[in-house]
């Protein structure tokens, strides 16, 4: 995985150094929209692969559901706090 | 939004296309989402480095600014360890790395699957697009009873893109950059956070 971290790295100082040209940004955009868009078609191949997931896909919703639930509101409640103590002055 | 339905067509296909077993042999040995996933850290970097407003953002802000991110970091982390209370089936060590995606279903998907499974990387997928898609749908409603972080809270880092619109609709355009900034450190944090839950003393 430290190969990822690395790539990452790397790629922004190739941006910060084409970052110059407008198009960069441009033509980066499609390439990582295509790019989305194929390692989800793998992922998805590799779920419709996989029976375990299949059968159980119900039960994976609503796991992620509850997840996403505790993540929206444990960040909003601290938010609400760091709000009224360091932003909500005037 | 638009993006978010066209992600889930591409995954959606491919489930389709798993299951119907009518796949060339070569696309299935061979590790070919590991290929992808390199190209797209890369790219995904690029986009970070070459995006001048961002750097300008960042560096126009006062060290107030850090406590947003902060607070999303450390209040998904407690919410969603109370989550895992309610789901046995999953160790607080896989609901905390499906936390860190915060929003960013695209990457800690694949990053999951990578890293631990492809069950777990569906759960990453579905909840961060949840988090997304509330985030779109009651911003209105967090921000009235919330204060103006709250749309910037549940957005994580999908508040510099995806949801930044309805943040700067109902928090104010002055809450724009906030948004812009906290969502530009959760992308970042996103790989090593969830690279950091899923192998750190293990």
């Amino acid at each position: 995985m430290i190969a990822i971290l690395i790539l990452m790295l790397s790629g922004i100082l190739v941006g910060l150094a084409l970052g110059k040209y407008p198009i960069t940004l441009k033509i980066n955009d499609k390439l990582l929209n295509a790019a989305i868009y194929l390692l989800l078609l793998l992922l998805g191949i590799g779920v419709g692969l996989n029976d375990k997931i299949i059968d159980n896909f119900y039960n994976i919703g609503l796991q992620a559901l509850i997840i996403a639930l505790g993540a929206i509101a444990g960040s909003v409640v601290f938010c609400w706090v760091i709000y009224k103590t360091f932003f909500h002055l005037k | 939004m638009k993006g978010t339905l066209i992600i889930l067509a591409f995954f959606t296909a491919g489930v389709l296309l798993g299951i119907s077993g009518e796949l060339p042999k070569t696309l299935i040995s061979a590790d070919w989402s590991m290929y992808a996933l390199y190209l797209l850290m890369f790219l995904a970097g690029i986009g970070i480095g070459a995006d001048r407003k961002s750097w300008s953002v960042i560096r126009s802000i006062n060290v107030k600014i850090f406590l947003v991110p902060a607070g999303i970091i450390t209040g998904t982390f407690i919410g969603v360890t109370i989550s895992s209370l309610l789901i046995p089936t999953l160790s607080l060590r896989e609901v905390l790395a499906v936390g860190a995606g915060f929003g960013y279903y695209s990457l800690s998907s694949v990053f999951i699957s990578e890293l631990h499974s492809e069950a777990l990387g569906v759960v990453a997928l579905l909840s961060n697009i949840f988090r997304e898609i509330s985030t779109l749908l009651f911003t209105p409603l967090l921000v009235k009873y919330f204060g103006k972080l709250a749309g910037i809270a549940s957005g994580g880092a999908t508040s510099m893109d995806t949801t930044l619109p309805v943040i700067s609709k109902f928090s104010g355009r002055d809450y724009a950059i906030i948004s812009v900034f906290s969502g530009i450190v959760l992308t970042i944090l996103v790989p090593f956070m969830v690279t950091f839950i899923l192998t750190f003393g293990k």
